[in-house]
């Protein structure tokens, strides 16, 4: 297979891939001396289009994705698009709307934004919402800083964020950002959060427990209101890391277990893509205590019509330009109003029904850390496999030969060697049972000729790369005078 | 296999007191575990440190571990040539991969570190 | 609309399988107290055709096309060659995800280090980083970073950065040790020198100044440059304006340390505020402390040139609580967008983009300073966007514009009481020249 090269490889001078419009106002020379003006960028391409329009065809080719692929992906929930939540996001009413247009223009923006703000308060129980993060991690930022101000307005904004040792590395990343100390909380032998351990933990200097239910693992913490409990009888808040939404929408909801603020991954539970790592969302709900703390600015109907209220004086501010990612918001208020109720429902049904299929089949092949009950995504580990020398990163490098993406596996830390595998509700008994299949072969391949799957892929666009070399000697831009040698 | 004339920490480090000077680096254990390694935050020189504190951090590409010092004392030297090649801490984690040496402060903290001979055994209970 | 692939058969098999008789034996770990009893209050789902008359109809609940506007301050109406939507729009880019299986993964992660070699060419940086979530959020990332870098408590802020990115940077520091700053504005428009050096001290972390800035005016960075560096402090260049980087002189030419700032210009239509694309780059010597994914050169076993993510070490999945930034999803995707704007457009494209930016605005500056009443505000160098004051004040030119369909520009009393009757311009490639002399002709009827 060729590969590919790089843009400013086949870049050569003289060559135009667009032309504007010819310039129609008179020309001013003379203001140009106004400036300081730049030097001809270096280096910068230039091609004509029909080099730009293989080049990237051909790169998209050497990608995986939902439209090809199964990823079974912990976590990650990475369910198929939907076509049709492309389409309304490209109206062109959204498209072109700008966002310092005056409110009473953009009327069809704002209830956009309200509507969906109503329907997510519905499906998670809680009693308001923003929109503005752009992720989760942005998401769970603004959870820890909301709880920060609440507590801050009642005296004291405490010093500690109790964290399970099974969390995503967001989790401490974004308690720290807000200026928190990060406690682990250590996993019973269930997989669980310890009730005795967060009874002694749970004090008067702890701000909240960061809780996602259910847990990496895929198991549901079932001592849900008892742990809230313990946490608000310590004026402690719960913030819920709403990734795994996948298991309960429609089913269950997080404001009726004692959560507090939780955060969403649009591009998780409401299927908005993942665009090769962005743009999602990650909108974050909250009960009427923590509202008067919400970003600014928060949509409002009034009976003139819907408008950005600014005035809010306990807000804790921006956390990014405009109103967040409102294309994204789009897609999911068209997922969310094409599924309805029932489909909601679904989602949960099938997603759980799909991963404890999966297990049912390999928990004899894999080994499986915990034995709980898991809902819609669970933790196998390479223990079996490393007896021979063979790793979780080998195995996930050999489903790649059989056209599958891997789980993941850089957590739960708690579980070494983790595969971690969600499959989602949208996909086909085939395509599970072909990663079944390909999971038991790959096993057998690790006891009789484990060499297969350690030097593995095989088949692959590239094979296996060397990420050593590329974190010892970065070379993290292509230079006209060729490879960069020092560091 | 593991070198007797050295003490070891349950944190992986291994120490080797000469005198009063300390050669310190991670055990060949802590290096399998990190892969290969990629950067090392070194401390500065004349630094001084107590026993369990932070001497720096070793970086692998999927991984990050902080070194903890196994005694208490002043960094009087680091391993340079770890910046250019910290695969060294691989290849060599007992010899050439050593990543500080020490003035060595309250001498009576080598007794809480293990000989070469419980290390073993001790690696060998993590194992089980 | 259901998006389930299983068939009834399926589904018996299924449940046979794992050795249960029904779907809600799997949600037995879960406590009744908690169940719901009944569906969600949600509205009657929509079959396709219905759920885009649905959207249409809301669409057409805005009443902003069909006017010309000319409306900038952080989010600007740019040309989208046909190519980008095209591109983009292949499921290929649109449905993977992180690249985080590099073999995978080819085309994201080539598309995301030729993303990295455009940013440090515009901006003669050295790294950069695969995106963040917008300029406001690169701003605050950035002085995050410069904090970590220096230690140091003090951050000098021009008056003249936008305000949203002053506030999403306030934000960001509030629970940490750092003081912002404000530097004043001159009266020509720019950041006022004297103050400047009077306010920058040995205390000084790092000083952020955006150009052009909110009030169109590019900024004197060599001698802003010149004075940060002198009290030991680190530049952060932030540019809300990134076409501007194709003709005036580059941040890093001028001693930037750091320069973050908002890619929508480089081919994401206005779509309400976002998505849009944080961009980041600053010298290699700060690389551990740079937030954000980066993808790198390395090889295969066969010797094959890749590219993977790398020094991630940084970043929150490894470093938790120590990392650089809790940032995990970013906006690869707009990246990809703007990837192929500025490939397609390529050099001499980028250069004329911003070339017509200049002369239009220009054009239309002069006019409109032309007619009686309406003053420029600021005499520093603009690039596409200005700041004009009028005599009537700007309520009564702004109601007449719009009666005519046209929407002249942003109302800047709001966000410095000091200039009210004042409105920023913003004129761009896209707006042809009876565009402007409408304007200038609807202007000119108000100051009769």
């Amino acid at each position: 297979m060729n590969r590919e090269p790089l843009i400013f490889e086949i870049s050569a001078e003289g060559k135009r891939g667009f032309r504007l419009p010819v310039l129609d106002v008179r020309e001013n020379r003379e203001i140009m001396n106004c400036f300081a003006l730049r030097r001809d960028v270096a280096g910068f391409p230039q091609v004509s289009e029909i080099e730009v329009v293989r080049h990237f065809t051909r790169l998209s080719q050497a990608n995986f994705c939902i439209d090809t692929t199964f990823y079974p992906l912990g976590s990650c929930t990475m369910k198929y698009n939907p076509k049709v939540n492309e389409k309304v996001a490209q109206i062109g009413n959204f498209l072109f709307s700008h966002p310092y247009a005056p409110e009473d223009l953009v009327q069809g923006n704002l209830e956009i934004l309200k509507t969906m703000e109503d329907m997510l308060c519905e499906i998670t129980g809680m009693e308001a919402f923003t929109l503005q993060p752009s992720a989760g991690a942005q998401g769970e930022l603004v959870g820890m800083m909301l709880t920060r101000a609440h507590l801050q307005d009642k005296g004291n904004p405490r010093k500690i964020v109790l964290i399970p040792d099974s969390a995503h590395g967001t989790n401490p990343s974004s308690a720290h950002s807000c200026g928190y100390r990060v406690q682990e909380i250590k996993s019973n032998e269930r997989g669980t959060i310890d009730l005795a351990a967060l009874s002694q933990q749970m004090t008067e200097d702890v701000a909240a427990l960061m809780i996602t239910n259910p847990n990496t693992l895929g198991v549901f913490e079932s001592d849900i209101l008892r742990i809230a409990k313990i946490v608000h009888s310590k004026g402690g808040l719960v913030y819920m890391d709403g990734a795994n939404m996948n298991a309960l929408i429609g089913k269950f909801r997080p404001g009726d277990m004692g959560v507090d603020v939780i955060h969403l991954n649009l591009h998780k539970t409401f299927s908005t893509p993942h665009g090769g790592g962005g743009p999602g969302a990650g909108p974050v709900g909250v009960k009427r205590h923590l509202a008067p703390y919400l970003p600014v600015p928060v949509v409002e109907k009034t009976a003139s019509g819907y408008i950005f209220n600014y005035h809010r004086p306990k807000s804790i501010g921006r956390v990014r330009s405009f109103f967040g990612n409102f294309l994204v918001v789009i897609k999911a208020l068209a997922y969310i109003r094409s599924l309805g109720a029932e489909g909601l429902r679904e989602i949960s049904e099938i997603s759980v029904l799909n991963s404890n299929y999966i297990r049912a089949r390999l928990e004899d092949v894999y080994h499986l850390k915990y034995s709980a009950p898991t809902l819609h995504e669970c933790v196998f580990s390479d223990k079996f496999q490393r007896e021979h020398g063979v790793q979780n990163i080998d195995i996930a490098k050999r489903l790649i030969d059989f056209g599958l993406h891997p789980p993941t596996m850089s957590f739960p830390l708690i579980v070494p060697g983790a595969l971690m595998v969600e499959p989602t509700e949208t996909e086909t008994k085939k395509e599970l049972d072909a990663f079944i299949e390909a999971m038991k072969r790959i096993a057998q391949e690790a006891k009789v000729s484990p060499d297969m799957v350690k030097s593995a892929p095989h088949a692959s666009y590239v094979r296996r790369l060397d990420e050593t070399a590329a974190a010892r000697n970065p070379v993290l831009r292509w230079e006209i005078d060729g490879e960069r040698k020092d560091k | 296999m593991y070198p007797s004339d050295r003490y070891y920490s349950r944190d992986h480090e291994w120490v080797k007191i000469e005198g009063d000077t300390a050669t310190i680096g991670i055990t060949d254990f802590a290096q399998k575990q990190l892969g290969d390694v990629v950067y090392i935050e070194l401390p500065a020189i004349g630094a001084k440190l107590d026993v369990h504190q932070t001497i720096g951090v070793v970086e692998s590409v999927k991984a990050v571990s902080d070194v903890y010092s196994p005694i208490s004392g002043e960094v009087i030297a680091v391993n340079e040539n770890l910046n250019d090649s910290p695969e060294v801490m691989n290849q060599d984690p007992h010899g050439k991969g050593w990543i500080i040496r020490m003035k060595v402060g309250d001498t009576t903290d080598q007794e809480k570190l293990m000989s070469s001979v419980d290390y073993e055994k001790y690696l060998e209970g993590i194992a089980s | 609309m259901s998006y389930i692939s299983l068939s009834n058969d399926d589904k018996k098999k299924m449940l046979a399988a794992i050795g249960v008789s029904s779907l809600e034996e799997l949600f037995c770990c879960i406590p009744d107290e908690i169940r719901l009893k009944k569906n969600l209050a949600l509205p009657v789902p929509l079959a396709e055709p219905e759920l885009v008359s649905c959207f249409e109809e809301l669409g057409r609940k805005n009443r902003e096309s069909g006017r010309t506007s000319f409306l900038g301050a952080g989010a600007y109406q740019h040309l989208i060659p046909y190519v980008v939507d095209y591109l983009s729009s292949r499921g290929e880019f649109i449905s993977p995800y992180t690249p985080y299986q590099p073999e995978v993964s080819q085309g994201t992660l080539q598309v995301i280090f030729e993303y990295q070699t455009l940013i440090c060419q515009l901006t003669e940086m050295e790294i950069a980083n695969a995106s963040l979530y917008d300029g406001g959020s690169a701003v605050a990332e950035a002085v995050l970073m410069a904090h970590r870098l220096s230690g140091k408590p003090n951050i000098l802020v021009a008056e003249t950065l936008h305000p949203q990115y002053k506030s999403v940077l306030k934000t960001y520091v509030k629970n940490l040790d750092i003081n912002i700053i404000e530097v004043n504005r001159s009266e020509q428009g720019g950041v006022d020198l004297d103050d400047f050096s009077q306010k920058t001290n040995a205390e000084t972390s790092a000083v952020v100044c955006q150009s052009p800035n909110f009030v169109g005016v590019v900024e004197d960075l060599d001698r802003i440059s010149e004075q940060t560096h002198s009290q030991g402090a680190l530049l952060i260049v932030a540019i809300a304006e990134a076409a501007s980087l194709g003709i005036l002189k580059a941040p890093g030419a001028a001693g930037a340390d750091i320069v973050a700032g908002e890619g929508q210009s480089f081919g994401l239509p206005l779509s309400f505020g976002g998505p849009y694309l944080g961009f980041m780059a600053c010298k290699k010597d700060f690389i551990r402390q740079f937030p954000g994914r980066i993808a790198g050169q390395t090889k295969d076993v066969d010797g094959q040139r890749g590219f993977v993510l790398t020094l991630s070490t940084r970043e929150q999945h490894i470093r938790r609580e120590k990392a650089t930034s809790n940032i995990c999803t970013n906006q690869a995707w707009c990246a990809l967008r703007a990837t192929i704007f500025l490939e397609t457009l390529g050099r001499e494209g980028i250069r004329e983009l911003a070339y017509q930016n200049i002369q239009k605005a220009h054009y239309a500056l002069e006019e409109l300073s032309r007619i009686k009443g309406v003053k420029r505000k600021f005499s520093g160098a603009v690039f596409n966007e200005f700041v004009l004051e009028f005599e009537p004040g700007w309520s009564a030119v702004e109601n007449h514009l719009r009666r005519n369909m046209v929407l002249g520009g942003l109302n800047l009393e709001p966000f410095f009481p000091e200039l009210k009757d004042c409105a920023l311009v913003c004129v761009t490639e896209v707006h042809g020249k009876d565009d402007i002399d409408t304007l200038v002709r609807l202007v000119s009827e108000v100051l009769r």
